[in-house]
């Protein structure tokens, strides 16, 4: 079960130390792209599931 | 049973980051959905063992964290590998300096261990708590710590990001205010 995947690929470098001003970049970057999926709010698809299982109060179960 | 009024409330409003979540996780729309259907049958079918007064989005992201783990890892390795090929093409430009783009920031995203991109996503992007992040993922608040410094690191490596500067700040600019207001 345990696919443990074990690369023995190591990374050599130690970790630089990002400068605040990369990471606040990159959190920008990151925040802007999650965003822009949040952004498009509630797909029916999704409303209409939580609607239809509340109203019947049954899980329609397959 | 019927959903306490303030229950689907709740779980509404947390659909709408669980989709993001689920993009990142999945890099793939279409998947994501499914698993972010997927995750609200299993968390509707169990409410009961939803706590009232806890948070709602941080036990939907459990849920959705969980059910990717274990049903969407095996099928992973075909998106790796059409992901892999994907990311060699873009690799042939690595002198664009002055902009990051998002498909590029995706790519490189998409390039990260899993669990690095997991604790990076939960901290910096979706707003959870080191301690919430480690909730949702099962492990030690250091370890959460730990992977999102190295995703940054990561991060900054893929991008050929060693200054702010390469990121082009008007450029950046540009792109979170296109996508982020009107």
């Amino acid at each position: 079960m345990e696919a443990t995947a074990t690369r023995s690929k190591k990374v050599n470098a130690k970790p630089a130390k990002l400068g605040r001003d990369v990471q606040a970049r990159l959190g920008q970057q990151l925040r802007a792209m999650y965003d822009e999926v949040v952004n498009q709010g509630v797909p029916e698809r999704f409303s209409d599931l939580i609607n239809r299982l509340d109203s019947s109060g049954k899980k329609d179960s397959q | 049973m019927p959903m306490d009024e303030s229950v689907r409330k709740a779980v509404l409003a947390a659909v709408p980051s669980l989709r993001a979540f689920a993009i990142s996780l999945c890099g793939n729309v279409d998947r994501a959905d499914d698993l972010v259907q997927e995750t609200l049958l299993r968390a509707l079918a169990n409410i009961d063992s939803f706590q009232p007064g806890t948070n709602m989005s941080a036990w939907l992201f459990t849920i959705l964290r969980n059910h990717f783990r274990s049903e969407y890892r095996k099928r992973r390795r075909e998106v790796e590998d059409s992901e892999g090929h994907h990311a060699e093409s873009l690799k042939s430009q690595p002198d664009q300096y002055g902009h990051v783009e998002f498909r590029e920031f995706r790519e490189a995203l998409a390039q990260l261990p899993a669990d690095q991109r997991e604790a990076l996503i939960l901290v910096g992007a979706s707003g959870f708590s080191y301690e919430e992040a480690a909730g949702i993922c099962g492990c030690a608040v250091g370890t959460i710590k730990s992977r999102v410094n190295r995703a940054r690191t990561r991060l900054a490596e893929l991008l050929h990001v060693n200054s702010a500067e390469d990121f082009g700040p008007d450029e950046t600019t540009r792109a979170v205010l296109a996508s982020g207001g009107e």
